[in-house]
């Protein structure tokens, strides 16, 4: 099972203009509203068009445009999932996901396939409820069955999560999670939201500006985000201008902060550097490199099981703020101004602008 | 009483809104999906007749129905029948002048579709034809219902147009409104003021219906 994109579309503010492959599992699509993720979407389910380009699924050429091939969404079988679940509102539960059993089924066939998946996914309860009168979570699952029903075979969710309170999140997901991986073929998660992309995914690729910057394995990514963009996008709080020296050292002047970077990195490019808000120790942890660094206190935020310390560089009045994230009952502030952290070299991430 | 006139204004009500219904829905359909420019001159055309006199309607609809105009003529020569003085021409000028009402709610209705269901929809395999007649047909029904109300009420009460195109011939196309005008200009008040009371009644009956699918709508 594979997905091969590479398309352009000229939209109203930019153009978009990506390229990527997605394996079996989840691959997510990282980036802020507006960044051309969910038409990226649309144009694989061939609702939108794309100018140029190709999209090919397991071996399937759904859209090439020097060949002039564009099949449409009915023919594609791709499982869409809208932000708003886009439920049939003048139908029930059932009736939704009988109209959606593809392929010539008799109607008793099709019956018994319906009351499986309702059962499957927990909506016996609800089945016979106007599709509008139930609960959000319960509209997911049900356009999750239409989607199960139509025999998809790659499924596209389009910030499946954003329609939903808070507190329901957390359940909706884990289950999600689930079914995701019951349906162990291609999906394609797009979402604003770094936390779900990390639980959720395999595979990311974040998306700036029509484009994408950085792709690879979540955990990779997360860990080496390697462009400016890319940090803020996976939860990067601190990012200061930096230079790199003859010597590969990175120098972040704004916090005193500087590291060795290592042999074979390519130096050039490097503008910028950052540093994760809870990678600052108060302690120096066994067998890791670094060195600490003294700063100033400047203000102590308390969230509900974390603080937050704001710093600066010890003694330099005008600062860029470097902020600490540290566990509630992790560190203590006595009232002191000023404090030594170690800094590892691992946490401190070169970064490009652009790739 | 003679109440040939209720029955003839009914009857060209209902073929009318029949008509409207398909004109209506299938206009607002493929100009909802239209490029803007393209659409905002078309719905001018179609709403044009809205706010022109019903006359101006009625005397445009003349030159080219009239027999020895154009469409007249043709239907004339080639199937020997009249476009204008009969019941049915009558039929022609209602829907023209009731069209507006039922296009623009149709219109309305079917602008503020989710897109993205007819999106969903086809994912999952369905054509067009499924989406019109399951999906937005059935969502847009109040609109489309009100519609059909207004567009059936302008027509049972349509003059002018009306009286231009079939004229008044009692027992072939005498309607309600051009009885009343006939029975006012030759002194018969008792008549005419019977035939403005079922008028009336007619209206508020409408109205009351109206109202009774706007309760049950917001109820929904």
């Amino acid at each position: 099972m594979s997905l091969t994109v590479d398309i352009e579309k000229k939209l109203d503010n930019f153009s978009l203009k990506v390229s990527f492959e997605a394996g079996d599992g989840v691959t997510s699509l990282l980036g802020a509203s507006g960044c051309g993720k969910s038409m990226t979407l649309r144009c694989i389910a061939g609702v939108a068009t794309p100018d140029r380009g190709r999209i090919v699924l397991d071996g399937r050429v759904l859209f090439d445009s020097e060949k002039g091939i564009n099949i449409p969404p009915q023919k594609r079988n791709t499982g869409f999932l809208f932000q708003n679940y886009a439920l049939f509102p003048n139908m029930t539960v059932r009736e939704n996901i009988l109209t959606s059993v593809r392929g010539g089924y008799g109607a008793a066939e099709k019956r018994r396939m319906t009351d499986e998946v309702i059962e499957r996914l927990h909506l016996t309860d609800v089945c016979d409820l106007m599709s509008s009168e139930i609960s959000g979570g319960q509209m997911q699952r049900t356009a999750l069955a239409r989607i199960m029903v139509n025999g998809a075979e790659i499924i596209l969710l389009d910030e499946p999560f954003s329609a939903l309170d808070e507190h329901l999140r957390f359940a909706v997901e884990n289950e999600l999670y689930g079914i995701m991986r019951d349906f162990s073929r291609t999906v394609i998660l797009v979402s604003h939201s770094r936390d779900e992309v990390y639980r959720l995914s395999d595979r990311v690729a974040v998306m700036n500006g029509g484009r994408i910057e950085t792709a690879g394995p979540v955990r990779e990514v997360f860990r080496n985000p390697r462009t400016v963009c890319g940090a803020r996008l996976t939860g990067v709080k601190n990012i200061a201008p930096a230079t790199v020296d003859g010597n590969r050292i990175l120098h972040i002047p704004a916090w005193g902060i500087s590291r060795e970077l290592p042999e074979n990195t390519e130096t050039s490019g490097i503008t910028a550097a950052g540093i994760r808000m809870n990678d600052l120790r108060a302690e120096r942890p066994d067998g890791v490199c670094g060195r600490f660094y003294d700063f100033d206190i400047v203000r102590v935020t308390e969230n509900l099981f974390s603080r937050t310390v704001e710093l600066g560089a010890a003694g330099s009045g005008d600062h860029l703020p470097l902020y600490w994230q540290v566990a509630g009952d992790g560190w203590h502030h006595d009232g002191r101004s000023r404090i030594s952290l170690f800094v590892p070299d691992d946490a401190v991430m070169p970064l490009r602008e652009n790739i | 009483m003679d109440l040939y006139p209720l029955y003839n204004s009914v009857r060209i009500a209902l073929i009318s809104t029949v008509i409207i219904f398909f004109a209506g829905t299938a206009a607002a359909y493929y100009i909802s999906r239209l490029p803007r420019a393209v659409k905002g001159f078309l719905d001018v055309i179609l709403t044009i007749p809205l706010v022109l006199p019903p006359t101006v309607i009625g005397y445009l609809l003349l030159r080219g129905l009239g027999p020895h105009r154009l469409f007249g003529e043709f239907f004339m020569n080639t199937f020997d029948i009249r476009l204008t003085m009969t019941w049915w021409s009558t039929v022609i000028a209602t829907s023209v002048v009731s069209f507006p009402l039922m296009y623009r709610s149709c219109r309305g209705a079917f602008e503020s579709f989710d897109t993205n269901i007819a999106d969903a929809a086809r994912t999952l395999g369905h054509g067009g034809t499924f989406i019109f007649w399951r999906l937005m047909l059935p969502v847009c029904r109040s609109g489309i219902i009100a519609g059909m109300v207004l567009s059936f009420a302008r027509a049972l009460g349509e003059y002018g147009a009306t009286s231009m195109v079939s004229g008044y011939i009692p027992g072939e196309t005498a309607t309600v409104s051009t009885t009343v005008y006939q029975l006012w200009r030759t002194e018969n008040d008792e008549l005419a003021m019977k035939w403005v009371l079922i008028n009336l009644l007619i209206s508020f009956t409408v109205l009351f219906f109206m109202n009774m699918l706007e309760n049950r709508r917001r109820k929904i």
